[in-house]
C-alpha cells in the first residue's frame, strides 16, 4: 500500500472567502501574527501496488479531471512514505 | 417544444423550472440525473439547488452523471441548454461555458429580488428581451461569484457573451457585475439568479422571468 497526497489550493488570485474568515477568526481568539490565510484541499488516495510513473500520471489525471477545478485551482501530487498507522494513533 | 429539466440528487428547483415551462406554454420532460438518453427533448434546464451536496465543488460530481455526457453532447451540436444557480455552476464545471462561480465575497448566503440588464438578447433563451432591458427576479446563491482570468473576461465582453448584468449592487463579488454569460454560439445560457421563480403574479417578484421560458418558442419562429 502506497498513500498519494493531491493538495488543492485556490489560485493566488482567486479570492478565498474561507481563508478570509478564518483569517478574522484567529485574533478574536487571541492568536497574532497571522498575516493572510488561504484555505484548500487534502485528498489522500490509497494506491494498490506500487506507485510507478504510470500511477503518478493516472492521479495527475484525478487531479485535474476531478479533484480540481482547473479554472480556479492549482494542485500538487506528492508520494507519501511509510503509510502504516497503527491502529488508533492519530493520522 | 419538448423542455427537459434534470433531477439531480439534491436539486431544489427542477419542480418550478418545469412549472415554468408550462407558463411559457410548452411542455417539461423529467429527465433523471441517472437517465442515458434525453427522451426526445428539443431542449434542456438545469435547475438550481445543491446537487450531491455541492460536495467537492457546486456542480463537480454533477458533471460526471450520465444524464450530463448526453447533455455535454447534445449542446455541442447546439441543443438548448438553460443552467440556473446551481445548473450554471454544472455547465462551468463540464465547460460548456468559460469561468467558474466560487463563494460569494461576503461569505454569506444572499437571497432577494435583484435587478439585472440583459445584454444579450440574441441567445436561444433570451430573445423574448429587448437588448439592454431591465429586469427583476429572484437571486439566492451562496456561491455565486462568478470568475474568470482577465483575457477571459476581456473576450466575453468583446464577443457579447456577457448575457446579464447586476444592476443596483453586486450581491456576490462576481466579475465585472456579472450574472449570466452564454457560449459562443448562444445555445448554452448560465445564470445565476432564478427566473424561474419569477413567472406568476401570485408569488415572486413579478413574471419578469417569464421571458426565458418563452424565447425558444418565439426563436423558432423568428
Amino acid at each position: 500500500m502506497a498513500r498519494v497526497v493531491v493538495d488543492v489550493m485556490p489560485k493566488p488570485e482567486i479570492l478565498d472567502p474561507q481563508g478570509k474568515a478564518v483569517l478574522g477568526a484567529l485574533p478574536r481568539l487571541g492568536f497574532s501574527g497571522v498575516t493572510d490565510v488561504r484555505q484548500g484541499k487534502r485528498f489522500e488516495l490509497e494506491i494498490a501496488g506500487e506507485v510507478t510513473a504510470e500511477v503518478l500520471a493516472e492521479v495527475e489525471k484525478m487531479a485535474e479531471t476531478l479533484l480540481s477545478n482547473p479554472v480556479i485551482e492549482n494542485f500538487a501530487v506528492h508520494v507519501e512514505d511509510d503509510v502504516t498507522p497503527a491502529a488508533g494513533s492519530p493520522a | 417544444m419538448k423542455i427537459g429539466v434534470v433531477t439531480f440528487p439534491g436539486s431544489l428547483d427542477d419542480v418550478d423550472a418545469a412549472r415554468a415551462v408550462g407558463l411559457g406554454g410548452q411542455e417539461a420532460v423529467a429527465l433523471w440525473h441517472g437517465d442515458h438518453d434525453l427522451r426526445g427533448v428539443d431542449a434542456v434546464v438545469l435547475p438550481g439547488g445543491f446537487s450531491y451536496g455541492d460536495y467537492l465543488r457546486c456542480g463537480a460530481i454533477s458533471r460526471f452523471s450520465p444524464v450530463m455526457t448526453e447533455v455535454i453532447e447534445a449542446a455541442t451540436k447546439g441543443m438548448p441548454v438553460l443552467g440556473i444557480c446551481n445548473g450554471f455552476q454544472i455547465l462551468c464545471e463540464s465547460h460548456l461555458l468559460p469561468g467558474a462561480l466560487i463563494r460569494n465575497d461576503h461569505r454569506k448566503f444572499v437571497c432577494r429580488d435583484q435587478r439585472l440588464r440583459i445584454e444579450n438578447n440574441r441567445t436561444a433563451w433570451t430573445s423574448a428581451y429587448a437588448e439592454g432591458q431591465e429586469i427583476t427576479v429572484v437571486l439566492k446563491n451562496g456561491e455565486g461569484g462568478y470568475v474568470a482570468d482577465e483575457p477571459t473576461l476581456d473576450r466575453l465582453e468583446g464577443e457579447g457573451q456577457v448575457l446579464a448584468r447586476y444592476l443596483d449592487l453586486n450581491p456576490n463579488g462576481s466579475a465585472r457585475d456579472i450574472a449570466g454569460v452564454t457560449n459562443e454560439r448562444g445555445n448554452v445560457v448560465g445564470l445565476m439568479p432564478h427566473p424561474e421563480h419569477s413567472v406568476e403574479e401570485l408569488t415572486g417578484s413579478g413574471t419578469d422571468g417569464l421571458g426565458f421560458f418563452t424565447s425558444l418558442v418565439e426563436s423558432a419562429f423568428a
